[in-house]
């Protein structure tokens, strides 16, 4: 496929590998740890699995996987919400497949589901508008979920909804925004990252300049990245040049979808729609200021908080879980102590392990085990 | 949900409402161009255009000669590196 082929190119990987190697042979390493970069982003993580990247690079260098997975840090409370809306006997419940699994406290979206509860899985939150239409006598409820590459679409569907005059459409917002996420971690104690790999989708439209603070705060290097095995590989080389000639900047590797400033359309559909949450939990993470969006009110008839009655109760991760530690790169998958035990991919405890993004699902699923089974 | 997949747009469905049709790896599929699209690129000049897709929305255009560049420059690290792995065998030769 044009625009995908190029960038798996196995003889370029190789050059980049090389280069990699050339660059770590003349850095100074910290003495007792290897240079840490987080991606941030989880389709980062599901593609450093996916091509085995973490196996190409030298052991000077870890990558830690950050928290961008949307599926993965829903809290339960929320999840609960979901399972509550769903289960009104008027409502269809719309979400993306990745959604499905993660546990509430009772019942994930699939047990609701099992249970007789209306929830189907869409692609786009355009089927879900378009079965309020074929509907007209349900609620259908789209589950709006993920960071800012996912928040215009919900955005312009809601306004798709408004100019048609549909009724009976709303959404369940849980859409989360990545600065004040990234400024959390930069923020937690301990922290030892040496840089990080900027996420692509979300700086294709938010654009490079809201990640200023990154380098002119905290010193620390990002580069924006694309998702191929080459653009992984190349964005790793850049923030280890910037490591090594003592610079912090934000640069774009991905330039061939990611412009400076964003997409104007969509940063428009995204100010119309929303506006930001005092807070936002995450699962794992705790309460972080300012991190979600909720409709406007403006938009309060296509809002399905305000239409329904939910619980909106806060309930703790399960003790046994780990995952806020993985998350923040304090411990990996298999330290954790229920990994691949009492949480598998058939059975997740915790999100990480729900999504091919989540990065337990994805050392569990592309031999993390092995690596665990060599490490010790 | 986040990866994104390229597609080319074949045709616009309806202008009004934004929604054109893009062959991805062969597969049809109704899109909304709303995000590609301004009054200086209407939607029915998109077509052709290759566009990346999030959930059923046309997000970015590509940007075929930034990609071109960043597979120049991946190309040109190659040469430098066969050049320097040559001088080195050629210096191994010369000591040896």
């Amino acid at each position: 496929m044009k625009y995908v082929d190029e960038f798996r190119d196995r003889a370029k990987a190789a050059i980049l590998v090389r280069e990699i190697e050339l660059l770590v042979a003349t850095m100074t390493i910290p003495e007792h740890r290897p240079l840490q970069i987080m991606e941030v982003c989880g389709g980062h993580t599901h593609s450093i699995f996916r091509y085995g990247i973490e196996g190409m690079l030298p052991k000077e260098i870890e990558l830690v996987h950050g928290p961008g997975c949307p599926v993965c840090v829903l809290p339960i409370g929320r999840v609960d919400d979901c399972v509550s809306i769903a289960e009104r006997p008027e409502v269809i419940f719309a979400t993306f497949g990745d959604a499905m699994r993660v546990p509430g406290s009772n019942k994930s979206l699939m047990q609701a589901k099992a249970d007789g509860a209306d929830v189907r899985m869409v692609y786009s939150p355009m089927d879900a508008l378009a079965m309020a239409r074929g509907n007209p006598d349900r609620e259908v409820v789209f589950f709006g979920l993920g960071f800012e590459t996912t928040m215009p679409s919900t955005a312009l569907t809601i306004l798709q909804a408004e100019a048609e005059g549909i009724t009976n459409f709303s959404v369940f917002c849980n859409h989360i925004t990545i600065v004040p996420t990234m400024k959390a971690i930069l923020d937690s104690p301990n922290l030892q990252l040496d840089g990080f790999l900027g996420p692509g989708h979300v700086s294709m439209v938010i654009g490079t300049a809201p990640y200023a603070f990154i380098a002119s705060q905290y010193r620390k290097p990002m580069v924006v990245s694309g998702f191929e095995p080459l653009d992984i590989l190349q964005s790793i080389w850049m923030v280890l040049r910037q490591i090594k000639e003592n610079r912090a900047e934000i640069e774009n590797q991905y330039s061939r979808i990611v412009a400076e400033h964003g997409n104007a359309p969509a940063l428009e559909a995204v100010s119309r729609v929303y506006e930001l949450r005092a807070f936002f939990e995450w699962r794992g993470l705790g309460s972080i200021d300012h991190s979600g969006v909720r409709l406007r009110d403006g938009y309060a008839r296509f809002d399905a908080e305000r239409r329904f009655a939910i619980p909106n109760v806060v309930i703790a991760d399960p003790q046994s879980c780990q995952c806020g530690e993985v998350l923040k790169g304090v411990i990996k998958p298999w330290q954790c102590k229920v990994f691949g035990s009492g949480c598998t991919p058939e059975t997740p405890l915790g999100a990480l392990m729900v999504s091919s993004e989540g990065s337990c699902a994805a050392y569990y699923q592309y031999g993390g085990i092995k690596k665990h089974v060599a490490a010790e | 949900m986040c990866l994104g997949i390229p597609g080319r747009i074949i045709k616009i469905e309806d202008a009004s409402k934004n929604l054109a049709i893009v062959d991805v790896g062969g597969v049809r599929r109704q899109v909304n161009v709303a995000c590609i699209v301004s009054e200086e690129r209407p939607a029915e000049s998109c077509v052709g255009d290759w566009v990346l897709i999030h959930v059923g929305f046309a997000m970015s255009r590509i940007n075929e000669a930034e990609a071109a560049e960043t597979l120049r420059l991946l190309d040109e690290l190659g040469e430098a590196q066969a050049e320097i792995e040559a001088m080195r065998l050629n210096a191994a030769g010369e000591a040896a």
